[in-house]
């Protein structure tokens, strides 16, 4: 199988679907011309032209908004934040719109659109570009949250996201960007929903997704070989809907749970899993859930403290020997 | 590539037509007799709508309990503006306002039974109760809400006529918003959007004098319609007492969003006689005398009224009829919210996912809901 970066797995997928459905366009800041800030739209300006691939000026309310009108008519937009972080600017469109139009209409109205773009830290941009809003997107029923840690989930997932008939935020990562993994030439979809078991292990259950899958994975492996704990890797890849019954399925093997997540602590997305998890699997529980976040503060720009804030594999395993001591 | 915007020159479209010469304008004098008498008998439905709506507010029902929860934010004074508009409306047409937008409803031509049962939260109303006086749809009407964040609408109305242009098909969106909705900055993104994309979309700003409480003059630097100007649009301004003005403007716009793809702003001037939602004050910034004044001079029924008369359109015996089947019509559209059923606990999660409603295409896995 080649191997391809989680970028061109990102692009692959729109430009698969920008081929297969006339309705889909791309639009953002840079995505034509710029071929991208991150460049995963590059060259999709050349192949598709203007009309399918659009520049739009840095006005994320009224691009988001547009795009959200375009597709009660049938459009499929896939739109651009140059960061997720930006959401906040056009909080009112995502999520006033986007995810209540369907309702408040009675079931008449769909909003098959997309908004994809990075939503991490780590990158030393401060606390403005550093947001993380995956449990605040997940908050409103009536939208699907997807973050995909491989180039393989990427390529899989987007596809499935802009097929769907519901509003799908697939938030991306700067840092894997440039990640290399095993994607297929033939074609597939991932559907939206399905948890992965990246790792079997019998000790403990990681549960996780996004950039910290792959910091869970480099943890289970010095604690394999310098601790003899063999841990479980469960990635979620999809916030809502959520593969509870697959997370549930290791917790009943391994009987104890560690969340790692590149959230804020509060109210985050790891809260709802340890709510799930106690509620559901509580008699199978042989310890407390744990969990290991962001350390509780705006994102810190210097370069080696930000590293410490947020999960790496060092804390990983500190917080694994701390779940099983 | 240039920096210089290369769009047409913005420019304020004056009419050539003297006030009193609108129903003279090919617009109007192409219409039958029937559609003009249809253009009063709308605006009088609305009307008489609105105050059966607002005696079930006030009122209670059977069981002692409230006909209608929250807001009702009432176009009575207004009904010349969507009727005006709405009329104009092609197939490729369609129409997005914020909530006040009872007018609009009706104007597209939803049934009023919906409508007024929608207000009562009951399951045969247009959104299944699910969206209430500010969120009306009707899509199979081009009517696209309904919205209840001031200025959240405009938007996606410029997102209509985004994608008509990009379906190629030639039609125009009219996206509605009042005189407070020009302070709010998505607004201007859509303006920009708009003018900078040549999408057809005419944006209308009701100016009805307030925002709530406050006065235009005490929200808003400048004339409205005129920062259209600043996203090189043309603009215009009308008198929205008067149906056939209304229409012989817009039609303009309409016609340049149609057949030339350029959006425009256009500023009716109009007034709302009730508070701004029912159970609001109205006399903490505004004069008795001053709704009196339009109310007396200036009501857009009365105008059509004398306007129909005196052109021998109609007789006074034929308005009146049409008034009394319009309180028939309300007082139908009353009875059947009234005896309509509410949606049960088990409606409130249906709407929310396309997925979940429709459970044998579903292709995502996963739990949707939590508890
Ligand atoms: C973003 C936002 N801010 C405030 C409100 C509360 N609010 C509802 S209507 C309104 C006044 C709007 O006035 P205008 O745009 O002139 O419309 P009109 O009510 O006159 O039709 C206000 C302040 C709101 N719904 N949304
Ligand atoms: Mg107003």
């Amino acid at each position: 199988m080649p191997q391809i970066t989680y970028r061109e797995a990102i692009r692959h997928a729109l430009a698969e679907e920008l081929t297969r459905d006339p309705n889909v366009v791309v639009m953002g800041e840079e995505v034509a011309q710029f071929n991208g800030a991150y460049k995963v739209t590059e060259g999709l300006l050349a192949k598709f032209g203007p009309d399918r691939i659009v520049d739009t000026p840095i006005s994320e309310a009224g691009f988001i908004g547009l795009g959200v009108g375009a597709s009660m008519l049938g459009i499929r937009p896939v739109m651009e934040l140059m960061f997720w972080s930006f959401y906040s600017v056009a909080f009112d469109q995502i999520l006033n719109n986007a995810a209540n139009v369907r309702y408040m209409s009675g079931g008449q109205i769909n909003c098959p659109i997309v908004i994809r773009g990075p939503a991490n830290g780590g990158t030393n941009v401060g606390a403005t570009h550093s947001h993380t809003p995956e449990n605040v997107l997940a908050n409103h029923p009536g939208v699907k949250v997807v973050v995909p840690s491989t180039a393989y989930d990427a390529k899989g997932l987007l596809k499935s996201a802009i097929r769907d008939n519901d509003p799908v935020f697939f938030l991306e990562n700067t840092i894997l960007y440039g990640d290399k993994g095993e994607v297929p030439e033939a074609e597939y979809v991932i559907p939206l929903g399905k948890a992965d078991v990246k790792r079997t292990g019998t000790d403990l259950t990681i549960v996780t997704y996004g950039r910290c899958v792959i910091h869970s994975l480099k943890a289970a492996e010095t604690l394999e070989k310098e601790h003899d704990i063999s841990v479980e890797v469960v990635d979620l890849r999809t916030i809502r809907p959520l593969d509870i019954d697959t997370v549930l399925a290791s917790v009943r093997k391994t009987h104890r749970v560690l969340i790692v997540e590149e959230q804020k602590p509060f109210a985050s997305v790891g809260t709802q899993l340890a709510y799930m998890i106690q509620r559901e699997a509580f008699d199978d529980l042989d310890g407390p859930i744990h969990r290991l976040a962001t350390v509780d503060a705006p994102a810190i720009y210097s370069p080696p403290v930000e590293t410490e804030q947020l999960p790496n594999p060092g804390r990983v395993v500190k917080a694994v020997l701390a779940a099983l001591a | 590539m240039s920096k210089k915007p290369s769009a047409p020159a913005a420019k304020k479209v004056e009419s050539a037509v003297p006030a009193s010469d609108y129903a003279l304008t090919p617009i109007n004098a192409s219409l039958s007799r029937e559609q003009k008498i249809d253009l009063y008998r709308t605006m009088v439905r609305i009307r008489r709508f609105e105050e059966r709506s607002l005696r079930a507010y006030q009122g209670k029902n059977a069981a002692g309990g409230t006909n209608i929860g929250g807001f009702l934010h009432l176009y009575i004074g207004q009904e010349a503006v969507a009727v005006g508009c709405c009329s104009l409306m092609g197939k490729n047409d369609h129409v997005i306002t914020a909530y006040r937008d009872h007018g609009h409803a009706i104007a597209v031509g939803m049934d009023t039974k919906p409508l007024m049962a929608e207000l009562y939260g009951k399951i045969t109303g247009c959104s299944k109760g699910k969206g209430g006086s500010m969120h009306y749809f009707a899509p199979d009407k081009n009517f696209w809400g309904g919205h209840g964040i001031v200025g959240g609408q405009i938007p996606l109305g410029t997102g209509l006529a985004y994608a008509l242009k990009y379906q190629g098909k030639k039609g125009a969106a009219m996206a509605f918003m009042g005189d407070g909705a020009v302070n709010q900055g998505a607004v201007h993104e859509a303006y920009n959007l708009a003018s900078l994309w040549n999408l057809p979309v005419v944006f209308v700003i009701e100016n009805n004098g307030y925002s709530m409480g406050t006065s235009q003059a005490r929200s808003s630097a400048g004339e409205l319609a005129k920062r259209a100007a600043g996203y090189n649009m043309e603009w215009g301004q009308c008198n929205g007492h008067d149906v056939f003005e209304v229409r012989a403007v817009m039609d303009h716009f309409l016609t340049q969003a149609r057949e030339n793809s350029r959006p425009s702003t256009v500023e009716i001037d109009t007034y709302r006689y009730r508070g701004h939602s029912v159970a609001d004050p109205d006399n903490t910034y505004r004069t008795k005398a001053e709704v009196e004044e339009y109310r007396n001079n200036k009501d857009p029924i009365q105008v059509a009224l004398h306007q129909l008369l005196a052109a021998g359109v109609f007789t006074a015996e034929i308005a009146e009829q049409i008034d009394a089947e319009a309180r028939t019509e309300a007082e139908i559209a009353a009875e059947f919210a009234d005896a309509s059923p509410y949606p049960t606990v088990d409606d409130i999660q249906k709407d929310v996912y396309w997925e979940s409603d429709h459970p044998a295409e579903r292709k995502s896995e996963g739990r949707l809901f939590f508890d």
